[in-house]
């Protein structure tokens, strides 16, 4: 099997394993967590292709993508933060409506 | 040419501007004011257009194409002929008049109220100007529905007001009954309408007359009649809506609901002569397809002779006016009906002239009388009103046909027509013509002579102030010389002036036989009028004799109609349309969609459960599915 092939397999994996995560995952951060991972693995597969056409947009996406987890991660985890203040938990299944 | 055109109807429609916009905010001499200097600046208009007509140089006004359809175009162009000249002067100068006189009559409305009268009222007289000056039949209907729509509004001008004891109507449903009367004549006008497009392919009049003569003859088009009988038929339906004749006259006794100026202007002198004006303009068509002789004048005659049995036993002053406008209208059909079109046109003048000055005083009388129309109540006026009554009185002669007053001259040309042509028209119309003469006379005795048999009434009644009695007088003048100034014979004014558009037919010598046989009936009824009706009481008018309960009942008209077409219709409605078909079909419509959604909605509700990570699976299947369809295709 090719590096190629290689690389693109374990992005797959990790973005299979970043969806069954969020879809049952109770806690938040392990469901932020997840997110996380799937972005992780499409910025793998961003630079795989990249290598593999010989040019650099792919690169240059995989900074885009860093940028905006990092400010994604900040709001995140701020929503987190309030969410437990208000109902002294981070159980997703707890947060069904935004009222109270 | 343009600037006489602007002249006549340019200052209306500021005057309906400025008081229908603004009327709540004008003081109220304002309004009064604004409105009678519109309708004075129209009048000097038409007496500008007509010398120019006079001269012969004026031709057809295209103002601006209306719409173009192909081959098909309709203008909005006006023709200044003889015909639509007197129409307009007549039109013009006796609103002119009644303008004035409301001034004083509506004093007592507010601010509101008065703004809108002359809104209504210079609308009217636009629209009127409309009708007749319209060189087609499409921009004629237009002014047609106008003036429906201004009669509708001013008959219910007083529309909060509720039955007053001994009335068989009131304000509001009186409008509708007219709306919806003139709506059954207005039908056959429609229909009138498309038949001449499918002949002819034009709507204007010369292109029509000229073409006219080509379809003489043609293949029946129904019941075995061609299609110019069919036009004319149809044209004549509409005439028989607007001008108030058998079977549709009902509207026009209601309509005196409304204000009396509006009876004067739009019941008696103008609107309603509005289908004498069609058949003179058509009269081409009329004398090619021969309806007149077999159609119009016998229905013209039949209500002339009906509506004047009305007229002798009604107790109210505005209702005997309204059934003789009807009587006079049923005469002008006998003349334009008989081919003797100056004759009705020049009685359509007379008569606009000592009908609206008829009204005019009756609405003095009312306003004396604080509203009261009843005549047994009445008696004695010509003490305490000098001016209404000699008014009145010239007015009631000339009406009668009395030798050398106007309403002589044009009553006498038709029954002349008829003598000529049909003895049958001519008996009913010189009886008629003695009815009328009676029933005047009979109102005369019984409102101005004799004791007041209301004294309290009696002693509060005074003359109108002098913005009433000034149009009076001058109405009087002309009930009383049109006649022989303008000479309504072959070789007078008028005559002569009408005779390039006019179609003139001679049957036979003239003869003075019917004009002796017509004054005497009339004055016969004048002398007797006076004598049996001076000094009765209250009791014994009320006691009359046992002909005159059917008439005095109106015939029971209104109650057939109610029984044949309004409770049926009603009934209907109420039972078949509203319970079943408004209920459950069309409400079932609406309420089945609706039901409908609210389960779709009930269904679909299920998927909002606001757990985020089932929205995250339906995100991820739907991506999965996108893919996979794209996939195979």
């Amino acid at each position: 099997m090719s590096d190629f092939a290689i690389c693109l397999a374990v992005s797959a994996a990790l973005f299979t394993l970043g969806v069954v995560g969020v879809l049952v995952k109770r806690n938040a951060i392990v469901v932020f967590m997840c997110i996380e991972l799937m972005l992780n693995a499409a910025n793998l597969a961003f630079v795989t292709f990249s290598r593999q056409h010989g040019t650099v947009d792919g690169q240059i996406f995989v900074f885009f993508v860093m940028a905006i987890a990092a400010a994604e991660v900040a709001i995140g985890l701020s929503i987190i933060v309030t969410v437990f203040r208000n109902r002294a938990s981070i159980n997703v299944d707890d947060v069904t409506m935004l009222r109270r | 040419m343009l600037a006489p055109t602007a002249l006549l109807f340019l200052p209306l429609l500021a005057g309906v501007l400025i008081n229908g916009l603004l009327g709540a905010k004008l003081p109220k001499w304002f309004s009064a004011a604004l409105g009678c200097a519109a309708m004075g600046a129209s009048f000097l208009g038409a007496l500008i257009v007509v010398p120019l007509v006079a001269a012969g140089a004026v031709g057809d006004q295209v103002l601006w194409t209306w719409m173009a359809a192909g081959s098909f175009t309709v203008d909005v162009a006006l023709k200044f002929d003889a015909l639509s000249c007197v129409m307009a002067l007549i039109i013009t100068g006796v609103s002119f008049l009644i303008h004035i006189y409301a001034a004083g009559y509506m004093s007592h409305e507010d601010k509101r109220g008065l703004s809108r009268f002359y809104t209504y009222l210079n609308l009217f007289v636009f629209s009127m100007l409309v009708l007749v000056l319209g060189n087609n039949y499409a921009l004629m209907f237009v002014g047609w529905e106008g003036v429906g729509l201004c009669s509708y509004l001013l008959i219910g001008f007083w529309y909060d007001r509720e039955r007053k004891e001994g009335d068989s109507t009131f304000p509001s449903q009186a409008a509708k009954k007219a709306f919806i009367v003139n709506r059954i004549g207005d039908f056959g006008f429609l229909i009138a309408i498309f038949l001449m497009f499918t002949t002819f392919g034009t709507l204007q009049f010369d292109a029509i007359y000229a073409n006219a003569q080509s379809v003489v003859g043609g293949p029946a088009l129904m019941w075995g009649k061609p299609v110019l009988w069919w036009i004319t038929a149809l044209l004549f339906v509409g005439a028989i809506g607007k001008s108030a004749q058998i079977p549709l006259y009902v509207w026009l006794p209601d309509a005196m609901q409304g204000p009396t100026p509006v009876s004067a202007l739009i019941h008696a002198a103008t609107m309603v002569t509005a289908g004498v004006y069609m058949v003179a303009r058509s009269n081409v068509l009329y004398t090619l397809a021969g309806t007149g002789p077999s159609l119009v004048a016998p229905i013209g005659i039949i209500t002339a002779a009906f509506a004047a049995t009305m007229a002798l036993t009604s107790f109210d002053f505005k209702g005997v006016l309204a059934y003789s406008t009807v009587s006079q209208l049923g005469y002008m059909f006998v003349g334009v009906g008989l081919g003797a079109y100056s004759a009705g046109v020049a009685h359509l003048m007379t008569h606009a002239f000592f009908k609206g000055l008829l009204f005019l005083t009756a609405g003095s009388v009312l306003h004396a009388m604080r509203d009261v129309g009843d005549i047994r109540r009445m008696g004695g006026l010509s003490r305490k009103m000098p001016i209404t009554f000699i008014t009145f009185a010239v007015a009631a002669l000339a009406i009668g046909g009395f030798p050398f007053l106007s309403g002589f001259f044009s009553k006498d040309a038709i029954l002349l027509a008829a003598y000529q042509q049909s003895q049958w028209i001519f008996w009913l119309g010189a009886i008629t013509a003695g009815l009328t003469a009676l029933y005047m006379f009979r109102l005369l005795a019984i409102a101005f002579l004799g004791e007041p048999r209301d004294r309290e009434l009696h002693d509060a009644a005074h003359e109108s102030p002098a913005v009433m009695t000034l149009p009076l007088i001058i109405l009087a003048v002309l009930s009383a010389t049109a006649g022989a100034v303008l000479g309504m014979h072959e070789d007078g004014l008028l005559y002569r002036f009408l005779s390039g558009v006019l179609h003139v037919e001679h049957h036979g010598a003239a003869t003075m036989t019917p004009m002796f046989i017509s004054v005497a009936l009339g004055l016969v009824g004048m002398v007797v009028g006076l004598l049996v009706y001076r000094g009765k009481s209250a009791d014994q008018l009320n006691h009359g004799s046992a002909i005159s309960a059917l008439p005095r009942a109106k015939w029971y008209v209104d109650e057939a109609y109610d029984a044949a077409i309004v409770r049926p219709i009603h009934d209907v409605s109420r039972s078949v349309l509203w319970r079943f078909v408004d209920k459950w079909i069309i409400d079932g419509v609406v309420n089945a969609s609706a039901a409908a959604v609210y389960a779709a909605g009930g269904v679909l509700r299920n998927v909002q459960t606001g757990v985020v990570q089932t929205y995250a699976a339906l995100i991820l299947a739907g991506t999965v599915a996108l893919l996979f369809v794209k996939a195979l295709l």
